[in-house]
C-alpha cells in the first residue's frame, strides 16, 4: 500500500502496534551470519515445526498475525554474542538462551511460550553460578548502550511493517517538517561524528555540501566495509537496512540531494539482497521516489557493488568506483564534499553514521550529546574479536574505556591468558598495550595514543600473537591492496613488508628496524591517500609498545610468543603433560606420539610449527622453544 | 556449458545495458561473473564493444578488482578468511595445510577442477575463528588436523 501522507503513516503504525500488542510473546532468534553457521536457521524451522504440532499460531516476522496468532516469531539481525549461538530472547520476559540447539525447540515452545516460563537451567551463568533470568543482567549486555544498533537483532530485517511499528520513519516525517538548515543544525549539534573512522564532523560536512552551488547533489553510504575484523556495518545492513535508507533521505533532505547511493562490499551478499528488498519496498510503499510521504520531496537509492577493493572504502576511489571507473583516489586538494560524484557536491557517510542519524533527529541533539566525551558523543559500535572470551558485535558510549569494553564486556582474554595488546582501527590503526588499557574510547584519545578509532574492529590479543607478525599481517594486507598510483605506498609498504617478513625469518640485520622506522615515516608523509599516509600505523604502534619483541627478532632470532615458524620449534613439557590424547589428533604432520594417559612427545624432525598443538593443550605443556637453542 | 548457449547468455546479459553508456561497465562485468563464474577474453570484448570503451579499459577494471576472475573456476570455491581474528587464530598455518590436502594454493583450482581457492579479507563471523567457506556455506573454527576430513565432508556434501 502506497503512503501517500504523512496522516497515512502514522495510521499504519498505530494498526501496527495495536495488533503486536495483541501478541503474548515474541521469539526472536539470532539470524546473524555466526549464529546462522551455528544452525540458527534450523532451530527457526524447528520451532515453527513444534508450534504447528502444538497448535500455537506464529506469526513469522513481519506477517500480518491471523486472529488466533498469540506468539511472533522474528528472525533478526545479529543479536551481538556471536560466540554463544543460535541465540534466543523471548519477550515481555527479556529471557536470553545461548547455544539453543533445533532438538530443544519443543521445550522452548511448551515451557517458555505456552506455559510463558523463563527456563532457568538454560540462562547463562556467571562465573559465581548465578543465573541471569534476564538479558540486561547479562555482562556481555549490562554495559552497552545501542543506538546505531537499536533495531538490529530486534526488527524483522525485510519487513518495512515491522520497522514502522518499531517507530521507522518517524524521524524522516519530523525532518520534513523541519527547515533542512534545521536538520543540518541538530546534527552539528548533536556533535556526531564519522563513523567510518575519519571522526569529521558530520554537521559540518553537510552544511558545506548543502552551500556549494549546484544543480545536482549526492548523497552516499559507504558500506565498503573493508578492515579485516570488522563487520558491523554489514550487522546494519543485514539487521535493520531500513534505517540505512531513512538516515540516508535524511541526509538528502537537508543537503537537497535527489540520488543516493549505497555502496556495499563484494563479500556481502546477503546485505546486497537485503538492502535490494528494501529499497523496493520502500519504493512501493511510497518511501522513496518522487512526492515522498506527499510532502514535495523526492529522493531514490540505488545500489552500487563494489569489486572487493579495499582502496575503494576511501571516498575519492569510491565515488570512481561508482562511476565504473578504476578506483583510484585523487589527490585530496579538492574535497569531494564540494565536488564529489560526477563533479557535483557529494556527502558520504559510513553506515554506522546514517544509522545515528534518525535517533538524532527524532530524540534531540541534546539527548545523543549527552552520552559520550565532550569531543565524541554517542556512542560507537565494534567488533570485539581475536583472543576474547566473549566474542561479538557490541555498542558502548565513547569515553567506555578500553579496559571495561574488553574485561567487563568481552570477559577477559580467551582461556584466561595474559592480555598483551588490543589493536584499533584496522590497518590504518595501531596497537596498544596493557599500559594503554584504561584509555576511553574517544576519537581524540585513541588518536593521541598512536591508533585510532577506526571503523570499529577491535582485535584481543595474547600473549601467544606475535606483534612481528601482526604488524606483517597488516603490512601484507595493505602491499596487495595498494592500488599502486603512487610510488610511496606501492613501493614503500611493499618494502616496508619486506623487512618485516625478514624479521619473522630470522634473516633481518642489524639497523634493518631503523631502517624500517625511517622508511614507515617517509610513506606517513609522502603517501597520496590516506591508504598510503595511515599505512605505517600498525608497524610505529607496534614498535613504540613492544619495542623490544622487534629486537628480539632481530637480534636474538627469537619469538617469545612461539608464532614465527622459522624461529620456534615446539617441545612437550614432560613434568606437565597429562597424557590427556588431545594433541596427537590435532597434528597435521603426525609428529606427536604417546601412550593414552602417558607423556606424548614431538617429533622436532616432523614438526612444521604450526602450533596446533599448543592451542588445543589445555595443561599448557606445550611449549615454544627457540630453534635455534637444541631442542630437549 | 558450451560455446553456443554461453555466447548466446552473454548476449542476454549485455543487452540488459543500454549501449554506450560507459557507467556500466563495472556492473555489466560482474553481471557476466555471476553468470558465469570468470570473464573470458570474449565476454570482456563483448562489454567493451557494447558500452563504447576500449577493450583495454575494460581489461583495467577486469583486473584491478579483486572479485573478477579471468580464468574458468573449479565446480565449488573454498574461501579461506584471512581476516584479523582468522590470522591471529591461525588461519595461514590453515592455508598451508589446505595446500597440502587438496594440492591447489590460493588463487589455484584443483587438478580434478573440484576447487578453486581463495584468501579472503574478513566475512564477518570472527566469532567462529579461523572460517574456511566452501560455496558459501560457513565451516568455523577449523583446526589444521582436522581441515583434510571437514573439506571432505563438504566435498560430498549435495
Amino acid at each position: 500500500m502506497k503512503l501517500t501522507s504523512i496522516d497515512m503513516l502514522a495510521q499504519r503504525r498505530e494498526a501496527l502496534v495495536q495488533r503486536a500488542a495483541a501478541l503474548a510473546h515474541e521469539v526472536r532468534v539470532c539470524a546473524g551470519t555466526a549464529c546462522v553457521a551455528a544452525g540458527a536457521g534450523k532451530l527457526s524451522d524447528a520451532i515453527q515445526r513444534e508450534a504447528a504440532a502444538k497448535g500455537l499460531v506464529l506469526a513469522v516476522d513481519g506477517d500480518a498475525p491471523d486472529a488466533e496468532a498469540t506468539v511472533r516469531l522474528v528472525n533478526t539481525g545479529c543479536q551481538g554474542l556471536c560466540q554463544a549461538g543460535p541465540l534466543v530472547r523471548v519477550l515481555p520476559q527479556d529471557a536470553f538462551y545461548c547455544g539453543v540447539r533445533p532438538k530443544q525447540a519443543a521445550r522452548l515452545v511448551s515451557e517458555a511460550l505456552q506455559n510463558n516460563a523463563v527456563i532457568a537451567d538454560w540462562c547463562a551463568v556467571s562465573p559465581q553460578g548465578q543465573r541471569y533470568a534476564t538479558r540486561a543482567e547479562v555482562p556481555f549486555y549490562r554495559h552497552q548502550q545501542a543506538i546505531a544498533l537499536e533495531g538490529c537483532g530486534a526488527v524483522a530485517p525485510e519487513s518495512l511493517d515491522d520497522y514502522i511499528a518499531h517507530g521507522g520513519f518517524a524521524a524522516l516525517v519530523r525532518a520534513l517538517e523541519m527547515p533542512p538548515e534545521d536538520i543540518v543544525q541538530t546534527v552539528e549539534d548533536a556533535g556526531l561524528r564519522g563513523r567510518g573512522g575519519g571522526g569529521f564532523s558530520t554537521g559540518r560536512k553537510w552544511r558545506i555540501a548543502a552551500s556549494a552551488s549546484a544543480s545536482e547533489r549526492y548523497v552516499i553510504c559507504n558500506g565498503d566495509e573493508g578492515d579485516p575484523g570488522a563487520f558491523m556495518d554489514c550487522a546494519i545492513m543485514e539487521g535493520d537496512p531500513f534505517r540505512i535508507i531513512e538516515g540516508m533521505a535524511i541526509a538528502a533532505r537537508a543537503i537537497g540531494a535527489q540520488q543516493g547511493f549505497i555502496y556495499v562490499r563484494h563479500e556481502y551478499p546477503k546485505a546486497v539482497a537485503r538492502l535490494d528488498k528494501t529499497i523496493v519496498a520502500c519504493r512501493k510503499a511510497g518511501l522513496l521516489g518522487a512526492g515522498i510521504l506527499g510532502a514535495g520531496f523526492d529522493f531514490d537509492v540505488e545500489i552500487a557493488r563494489g569489486g572487493g577493493a579495499f582502496v575503494c572504502g576511501e571516498s575519492t576511489a569510491l565515488m570512481r568506483s561508482i562511476e565504473g571507473q578504476v578506483g583510484e583516489p585523487r589527490a585530496n586538494y579538492i574535497r569531494s564534499v564540494q565536488e564529489g560524484l560526477y563533479g557535483q557536491p557529494t556527502v558520504l557517510n559510513n553506515v554506522e553514521t546514517f544509522a545515528c542519524v534518525p535517533a538524532i533527529i527524532e530524540r534531540g541533539a541534546a539527548w545523543f550529546a549527552a552520552t559520550g566525551t565532550p569531543g565524541s558523543s554517542g556512542t560507537k559500535a565494534f567488533c570485539l574479536v581475536g583472543k576474547v572470551a566473549h566474542t561479538g558485535l557490541i555498542e558502548v558510549p565513547m569515553g567506555t574505556t578500553l579496559r571495561q569494553v574488553i574485561f567487563d564486556i568481552g570477559g577477559g582474554v580467551l582461556d584466561g591468558r595474559p592480555f598483551k595488546a588490543v589493536q584499533t582501527g584496522g590497518p590504518s590503526g595501531g596497537c596498544l598495550g596493557e599500559a594503554q588499557l584504561d584509555l576511553p574510547v574517544d576519537f581524540d584519545a585513541l588518536t593521541a595514543a598512536g591508533s585510532m578509532m577506526g571503523s570499529g574492529g577491535m582485535i584481543v590479543m595474547d600473549d601467544r600473537t606475535c606483534m612481528v607478525d601482526v604488524a606483517h599481517y597488516y603490512l601484507s594486507f595493505l602491499q596487495s591492496e595498494s592500488c599502486g598510483r603512487c610510488v610511496p605506498c606501492r613501493e614503500g609498504v611493499a618494502q616496508l613488508c619486506h623487512l618485516l617478513d625478514t624479521m619473522r625469518r630470522g634473516t633481518a640485520k642489524p639497523g634493518d628496524l631503523d631502517r624500517a622506522i625511517r622508511l614507515a615515516q617517509d610513506i606517513a608523509q609522502a603517501s597520496l591517500c590516506s591508504l598510503g599516509k595511515s599505512a605505517p600505523n600498525p608497524f610505529l604502534s607496534a614498535v613504540t609498545h613492544f619495542r623490544a619483541e622487534f629486537e628480539a627478532h632481530i637480534n636474538d632470532r627469537t619469538c617469545s610468543a612461539g608464532v614465527c615458524r622459522d624461529l620456534t620449534v615446539f617441545a612437550i613439557d614432560a613434568q606437565a603433560c597429562t597424557g590427556c590424547g588431545l594433541c596427537a589428533p590435532a597434528c597435521p604432520a603426525d609428529a606427536i606420539a604417546g601412550a593414552p594417559k602417558q607423556v606424548h612427545a614431538i617429533d622436532a624432525q616432523k614438526c612444521t610449527g604450526c602450533g596446533a598443538c599448543r592451542t588445543v593443550c589445555r595443561d599448557d605443556a606445550v611449549r615454544a622453544l627457540p630453534r635455534n637453542l637444541p631442542c630437549n | 556449458m558450451d560455446a553456443v548457449p554461453r555466447a548466446l547468455e552473454l548476449n542476454d546479459i549485455v543487452a540488459k545495458y543500454p549501449s554506450g553508456e560507459p557507467r556500466a561497465l563495472l556492473h555489466l562485468l560482474q553481471d557476466i561473473q555471476t553468470a558465469q563464474g570468470y570473464l573470458s577474453r570474449e565476454a570482456i570484448g563483448a562489454a567493451a564493444q557494447h558500452l563504447g570503451v576500449t577493450e583495454t579499459r575494460a581489461f583495467q577494471i577486469a583486473t584491478f578488482y579483486k572479485a573478477f576472475h579471468l580464468r574458468p573456476r573449479g565446480r565449488q570455491t573454498l574461501r579461506i578468511c584471512t581476516g584479523t581474528s582468522c590470522h591471529i587464530r591461525g588461519a595461514m598455518v590453515l592455508a598451508d595445510e589446505v595446500h597440502k590436502t587438496l594440492g591447489a594454493g590460493p588463487g589455484e583450482t584443483t587438478a580434478d577442477g573440484a576447487f578453486s581457492i581463495e584468501l579472503v579479507n574478513c566475512v564477518g563471523a570472527c566469532a567462529l575463528a579461523p572460517v574456511l567457506l566452501v560455496d558459501g556455506e560457513m565451516l568455523g573454527n577449523v583446526h589444521p588436523g582436522t581441515v583434510a576430513r571437514r573439506l571432505k565432508r563438504a566435498g560430498e556434501a549435495p
